[in-house]
């Protein structure tokens, strides 16, 4: 864990991070924060007619691995099924980083976003949530 | 690049107010690295790292002499009790305080919650005034907001100008309206900003409220006298200023901690119980319930006596030329925002800065890559970092072992870090 995580596209979704701002019109809402190190992270989904991801949007605040791993999380849910959220995994999100080195302090940066999806669509859809950081 | 600015403070370098490299060579951590590099630990104010002589005080004890103090009448209970009350004596010796003043608690956070139970639960009425400043940490916060909501009273918050210093006029005006207890830091673990804390509960005292002041990142760093401070209560931590953790004190003027009720009720703080009731044991022991940590008490001994034989004053100065040298180097790094008093004088051994758009979490990430070990987020005060209009910031900060180099380091780490985003 050093300055290596910090690959190109990681400062580039950190300084211009996609999908950013708030559905005013919208089906699920979530937020969460990171106690340790005061990341925040809303998102907002806006259901489609076939029970897809239609619109998402995401605020927050936080480090480079926060606000950029939760900008890819949302381009990578656009259009996806619901349920395919409930599958979502860390690995998935590693991966949309580029797979860094990130340590046991740096994860949860990384894994708010796929919290905040995952609790708001579990929700949604009445499931209970198994936190996805568990188990680390 | 660095030459130039290397150069201008070598007459410095050379006036080492410290002996470093032997003081240096007392601390067996500084030999490890981190990430392959050289460990330039600069993250004091959350907790300093320990002299061998500390080290060698808590596994003595364990190994000769291990035994609960003021129970058993053996040979080995003796000298435990011995040994611990002689902490007492060093901790109150330290601060110029008698040892029936000294509540030895678990560190700043539980001394101050001492004073909010036991003291505050009979004296902090409806409609009473606690007030605080913007730049206290949690552990001079929250324990006042529990005991409003519990009681009814009312927090105020003291501002500061745009230095970072307290606003002296702002306080002394709040003095004036009779606050109950009046809480301050005597340095903020964030802006490093020193408050006249001595005049502050001068006003207090005159004023009939109760000074507490929260002593954690004062005590470790410059001599401090609570004859001269003039509080009623004063808070510190062993892990700051060299000790283990686990230990802390609370200073508390005599005739008050013999007025106030117990803290917590068990063994050690009473006199005689029976089935119907108790009798409270003498101050401080009424305070201190349970077996207490006694290695841990032993163990700041020697953190005293290493610190009294290097002299506090000495260690100011050392802090004071280390703050002098680091703002100087952090202004010299572009895109880079400094926090707090402009004169080093102002300051005790802590830098708060914020580089460019790099979060600070960020930035202690690519530190540590380098072997630099700083603190970044809210550093528990989070009203000041409201204040200060940030979410976070990084900070630095010194004890009697950093030299010019770490602070060297950690330019050229910040330069880095900079190359990283691109600035
Ligand atoms: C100014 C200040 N007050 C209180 C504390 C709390 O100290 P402790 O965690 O040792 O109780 C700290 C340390 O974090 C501090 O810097």
């Amino acid at each position: 864990m050093s300055a290596e995580i910090y690959k190109e596209i990681i400062l580039d979704y950190y300084r211009h991070p996609r999908n950013y701002g708030k559905l005013e019109n919208y089906d699920i809402s979530a937020r969460d924060s990171n106690p340790l190190c005061g990341d925040e992270i809303e998102m907002r989904i806006k259901v489609s007619d076939g029970g897809k991801i239609g619109e998402i949007k995401f605020q927050g605040k936080g480090c480079a691995i926060s606000q950029a791993s939760a900008s890819m999380l949302t381009e990578f849910a656009k259009e996806k099924p619901l349920d395919w959220v409930k599958d979502l995994s860390k690995e998935d999100v590693l991966k949309l980083l580029g797979n860094p080195d990130l340590g046991p302090a740096r994860i949860k940066c990384a894994l708010l976003g796929l919290k905040v999806i995952k609790t708001g669509v579990y929700q949604y859809l009445g499931a209970k949530l198994e936190d996805p950081s568990a188990g680390e | 690049m660095e030459t130039a600015f290397s150069s201008r403070f070598s007459v410095l370098l050379k006036s080492q107010v410290l002996e470093l490299e032997r003081i240096r060579e007392d601390f067996p951590i500084l030999k490890r690295k981190v990430k392959g590099k050289r460990l330039v630990y600069l993250d004091n104010a959350a907790t300093t790292q320990k002299p061998r002589r500390v080290i060698d005080a808590l596994v003595d004890y364990y190994e000769r002499y291990n035994a609960n103090a003021h129970r058993s009448l053996h040979t080995l209970g003796i000298e435990a009790t011995e040994e611990f009350e002689k902490s007492r004596r060093g901790a109150a010796e330290f601060i110029h305080a008698s040892p029936r003043e000294i509540v030895f608690t678990r560190g700043t956070t539980e001394s101050i919650n001492l004073v909010r139970f036991a003291w505050g639960e009979d004296q902090i009425k409806k409609g009473d005034t606690i007030l605080l400043t913007l730049m206290e940490h949690h552990s001079n916060i929250v324990p006042w907001q529990l005991a409003a909501k519990r009681s009814g009273a009312v927090l105020k918050f003291v501002e500061l100008d745009s230095q970072g210093r307290l606003k002296m006029d702002e306080m002394e005006e709040a003095i004036e309206r009779s606050p109950r207890l009046v809480g301050v830091t005597q340095c903020s673990n964030v802006l490093g900003t020193i408050n006249d804390v001595a005049r502050i509960c001068r006003r207090a005292k005159k004023a009939g409220a109760l000074s507490v002041v929260d002593a954690a990142q004062s005590v470790p760093h410059m001599p401090v006298s609570v004859g001269e401070v003039g509080c009623d209560f004063l808070a510190f931590s062993g892990h700051k200023m060299l000790g283990p953790t686990g230990i802390g004190v609370l200073y508390g003027r005599r005739e008050l901690l013999e007025e106030m009720a117990p803290f917590q009720g068990g063994g050690e703080m009473i006199r005689e119980v029976h089935l119907d009731g108790a009798k409270w044991n003498d101050v401080p022991y009424k305070f201190e319930a349970g077996t207490a940590d006694i290695a841990g008490a032993i163990g700041l001994l020697a953190a005293i006596e290493y610190l009294s034989e290097i002299g506090m004053e000495k260690v100011r100065r050392h802090d004071l030329e280390l703050q002098r040298y680091a703002i100087e180097a952090l202004k010299g790094v572009r895109g880079l925002q400094l926090y707090g008093p402009e004169r080093a004088e102002e300051r005790s051994g802590v830098v708060s800065f914020n580089l460019a758009d790099v979060h600070p979490h960020d930035l202690a990430t690519i530190l540590d890559g380098e072997g630099i070990e700083i603190r970044s987020g809210h550093h528990c005060a989070q009203p000041l970092m409201e204040w200060l209009g940030v979410s976070a910031t990084s900070r630095a900060s010194f004890h009697v072992y950093n030299s010019y180099d770490d602070i060297d380091a950690l330019k050229a780490g910040l330069e880095k870090a900079k190359e990283v985003f691109g600035l």
